[in-house]
């Protein structure tokens, strides 16, 4: 059932995300005074922001210490759209610092535990929402997705991540990380619900040069569309990369599924360098985008600001303690690449891998409608667990989310069994501008399996 | 002593007029009151994003059009990243890699000769904050943040302080010509860098230049050049080199002092604007901005020499718009050319010389000149007395016509009664009578005599052919 025919009310919401709150950690600003009384398709809905998203007097922190007392002026174009339709913020969630990083451990308001096992992470960067529609709090939450932001995190915590087209949404009030890269996009608990959201957040933006025309469609009613006949495939080399045949198996039931729903499947081969160069790409363009995005941060015009001899000592003292060690290592990469002398070498090779990879995909999308893949290679990782990442595991198995970003394409994760009690995802990708497609097989597989509506935490059943 | 080529090249930063700043919706108007013109957009917060003003696109490709540059198929933008106070962001969004506009030239008249300077691009990006050192402080302005600005920079391909300026008055009057810009000094809508390099006849290869930034008014780029000239040949004529920097012109000592290392050794890391997307500049677009161009300068001055106006002339009517437009719309009332011109010349801009008056604040329109021009061509009124109706319409702004409506001023034109001035006058000049017969030049003073008896208001044509009439029949 969709959100719009049953839902938590906004003071159970609020009373819920209060009593989590220290459990999990969900929330930057829970809000208990909100008011709205516009009525629009979603009037009275609770829902949840990630704290990345510029809401006009109500804090807004990207979960940095540069950012921790900053209340924006004027609202994202989401937040605006999601008003008019009469949904109910319950509040701000918390993400990795500026939304760089997969793990929900570096915001300056502490970790984001994953709500099937306290001793996981839930992943990020979009790790609150992630959590608080696990939990049930809300039956959606915003998201941005750089990389992997919302469909990883939804991944490991068995809900459903949608990032749109490239475009679809207006990224204007979102943080920026890597411009080229972000987009905003929604977690839910079930497709029907994350085909609601998206149709109430997209459209053209005069504010947002890259956002798309208006495309007219009800993805709600879309999604419904016969799926039969309809061409996918997934990549030979990023399933071999995988060693858990749990994972492998729940992937290979979908397979089925979908081929009893008339779908037909191809194993694509491709070449494995090409796929090993895509996280070392996107770490390159991500880093030099969001080392230039983040450089409005100095102290000088908004944030914390301690008195100085001089301007450049103010904004070298604040970059200095207000960043953790993981943004600065990025920011420090980021210049790195985008020096005179590296340029050619890094940051514009990184371009021509993305570029490669895109044409490739593209390619593939002549023949297929879409691409299907799990969306990692294990489950949530324990805090202390540590990752190999020159591994092809890493490199080819738990990096692939990135096309998307890449490709700008539409692609959705949705959970599709357990493994040692804990769930996992799989992921479908489709054709720029065909956001009905992936999200049509997604609801027609989601209705095969038993994983529609779950709650984790003490509600779960 | 050596000899030396002095060798020249100008960046000019020139403020659009655009009603818009050219990446937010924040009013483009010069205030005095600092932080009224801002949003978000400008002061670069968290979530903003750039929206490209298309009347910013519009104006700077008029320039690149007017400097005959190619244009090319698609707009691009880029970041310059550093860190300044004057820069909300961190970065700058300008054109680097494609430019609004490349390989132009602008042609100018020095002396009486045209010279052709080379433009090396003309790019498209946003101004920063204008920043204010009071005392241990800085204030922070940020009205000027997100103003349009072009940087329009030439090949090094100018040899003298005089040509630079020459140039820069030149391309100023051409940006006035399109209003494009206010390109007021006082106000920073135009800003000049200068870089300065010696070289020997005999040498191939340019000097090693040195860089004069944002000098603030044409005459100190004359000074700053001259000094940094001369700074060099003695360096140069002392053996010394020439080290590649930025120094900066001190007004108060007429010297230049040295600021710090070759620009070269900043890395700005550009990259493209991701926010911006690549706008393909149409063929159809491209040329319904040429179609709508205003006649530049130089062609008009062309015109008006086709109209038989002398080069003198024409360079004063072109000096400045408002003047020349003055001028044309003259033309439109049907006026000759060059009776147009001396009317112009001989009242208009004397008036405006003396009183240091700005033709646009003048009460004196086109029309009203017309009409008085029209009732001298007509002879219902001397010459005389239309300088002296422009002259008191001038004085007490009063429509001319007005003036002449409610006086009685009149040219005298009836023969019979010319014909007994004239008589008058010369029978008390018989003697001159002899020299008229023996072929001696004394028209002229008949002429002159009939003028002061009438106080001007005689016809001078008719005063003229009775005048002959009479002494010949004498």
């Amino acid at each position: 059932m969709s959100m719009l025919e049953t839902h938590i009310t906004y003071d159970e919401a609020v009373s819920r995300a209060k009593k989590y709150q220290d459990r999990y950690n969900s929330f930057v600003t829970i809000i208990d005074d909100y008011q709205n009384e516009n009525s629009g398709i979603l009037k009275g809905i609770p829902y949840a922001l990630k704290d990345n998203l510029s809401t006009k007097g109500i804090i807004t922190t990207a979960s940095s210490n540069m950012l921790k007392d900053y209340i924006p002026s004027f609202d994202a174009t989401v937040y605006e759209k999601l008003k008019a339709s009469g949904a109910m913020l319950v509040g701000k969630t918390v993400l990795d610092e500026l939304a760089m990083g997969g793990t929900g451990t570096t915001g300056h308001t502490g970790i984001v535990k994953n709500p099937w096992d306290e001793k996981r992470m839930i992943g990020g960067s979009s790790s609150g929402s992630a959590s608080a529609v696990a939990l049930g709090i809300v039956p959606f939450a915003i998201g941005s997705d750089t990389g992997d932001s919302i469909r990883k995190p939804a991944s490991y915590a068995g809900v459903v991540g949608f990032k749109p087209t490239y475009g679809r949404v207006s990224r204007y009030g979102l943080f920026a990380f890597a411009s080229s890269l972000d987009h905003v996009g929604c977690l839910t608990r079930n497709v029907l619900d994350s085909a609601i959201v998206i149709d109430t957040i997209k459209g053209h933006d005069k504010h947002d040069l890259t956002s798309l025309l208006d495309d007219d469609k009800s993805y709600r009613d879309l999604i419904k569309n016969d799926i039969n006949g309809k061409k996918g495939f997934y990549l030979k080399e990023i399933i071999e990369s995988i060693d858990s045949d749990e994972i492998l198996d729940c992937f290979n039931k979908n397979l089925k599924s979908l081929k009893d729903l008339g779908v037909d499947i191809s194993e694509v081969s491709i070449d494995k360098n090409l796929l090993r160069a895509i996280y070392p790409a996107y770490i390159t363009i991500s880093s030099a985008e969001a080392t230039s995005n983040n450089s409005n941060l100095t102290g000088l015009l908004f944030g914390p600001r301690e008195e100085q001899p001089s301007f450049d000592k103010i904004m070298m003292h604040q970059r200095t303690i207000g960043f953790s060690n993981l943004i600065k290592r990025r920011f420090v990469l980021g210049s790195y690449v985008l020096q005179k002398e590296n340029q050619e070498k890094l940051f514009l090779n990184a371009q021509r891998i993305r570029r490669m990879v895109v044409n490739k995909i593209n390619e593939l999308f002549k023949q297929y409608d879409f691409y299907i893949l799990p969306a990692t290679s294990s489950i949530a990782p324990l805090f202390d667990d540590e990752i190999d990442r020159l591994s092809d595991k890493y490199l080819i198995a738990e990096n692939h989310l990135v096309i998307g970003n890449f490709g700008g394409y539409p692609s959705i994760t949705i959970p599709n069994g357990f493994v040692n009690k804990m769930p996992i995802g799989i992921n479908i990708t489709s054709r720029q501008k065909e956001d009905e497609v992936a999200l049509s097989i997604a609801y027609h597989l989601e209705q095969t399996m038993n994983y529609k509506d779950q709650i984790a935490g003490d509600e779960r059943v | 002593m050596n000899v030396y080529k002095v060798v020249i090249g100008l960046e000019t930063h020139c403020e659009l007029n655009t009603k818009k700043k050219v990446f937010s919706n924040s009013n483009n108007i010069y205030s005095q009151s600092p932080n009224t013109n801002i949003s978000a957009i400008d002061l670069g917060f968290p979530g903003i994003l750039p929206v490209l003003n298309k009347e910013s696109v519009v104006k700077a490709l008029q320039v690149a059009i007017a400097l005959n540059s190619k244009i090319p198929a698609k707009l691009t933008f880029d970041r310059k990243n550093y860190y300044y106070p004057d820069l909300p962001k961190g970065y700058q969004i300008t054109q680097s890699k494609y430019p609004i506009g490349e390989e132009g030239y602008a042609l100018i008249d020095i002396d009486g000769e045209t010279r052709k300077v080379l433009i090396h691009d003309i790019h498209l990006e946003e101004d920063s904050a204008s920043l204010d050192h009071v005392g241990d402080s800085t204030l922070v302005d940020y009205n000027r943040a997100g103003v349009p600005l072009i940087e329009i920079v030439t090949e090094p391909c100018l040899n003298s302080s005089s040509e630079a300026v020459a140039y820069l008055e030149s391309l100023r009057n051409m940006l006035l010509y399109l209003d494009v810009s206010e390109a007021r000094a006082d106000r920073g809508q135009i800003r000049c860098d200068v870089n300065v390099s010696l070289m020997k006849d005999t040498d191939t290869k340019l000097g090693t230049k040195v860089e004069m930034k944002n000098i603030n008014s044409f005459a100190n780029v004359k000074d700053a050049i001259d000094a940094e000239v001369n700074r060099q040949r003695e360096a140069l004529d002392k053996g010394e080199a020439i080290i590649q920097e930025t120094r900066r012109y001190d007004e108060i000592t007429k010297t230049t002092h040295r600021m710090r290392d070759k620009v070269e050794s900043i890395d700005y890391k550009y990259f493209t604007e991701p926010n911006i997307p690549d706008i393909s500049l149409k063929i159809d677009f491209i040329s319904s901005v040429k179609t709508n161009l205003p006649i530049l300068p130089y062609d008009r001055k062309k015109k008006y020499l086709e109209l038989g106006i002398s080069l003198v002339d024409a360079n004063t009517l072109v000096r400045q718009k408002d003047i020349s437009d003055y001028f044309n719309q003259i033309l439109g009332e049907g006026i000759e050319a060059k009776t147009a011109c001396n009317w112009i010349i001989s009242v208009v801009i004397s008036y405006l010389n003396k009183t240091f008056t700005d033709i646009k604040n003048l009460s004196l329109t086109p029309k009203m000149l017309s009409e008085v021009i029209k009732l001298v061509e007509s002879s219902k009124i001397s010459g005389k007395q239309g300088k002296e109706l422009l002259t008191k319409s001038l004085e007490d702004n009063i429509d001319p016509i007005e003036i002449f409506n409610k006086s009685n001023m009149t040219q005298i034109t009836d023969i019979g009664e010319i014909t007994n001035i004239i008589t008058k006058i010369i029978d008390a000049n018989l003697n001159l009578v002899e020299d008229y017969r023996k072929g001696k030049n004394v028209f002229n003073f008949f002429i002159g005599q009939v003028m002061k008896e009438t106080k001007g208001t005689v016809n001078p044509k008719i005063a003229s052919d009775i005048l002959k009439q009479e002494l010949d029949k004498r």
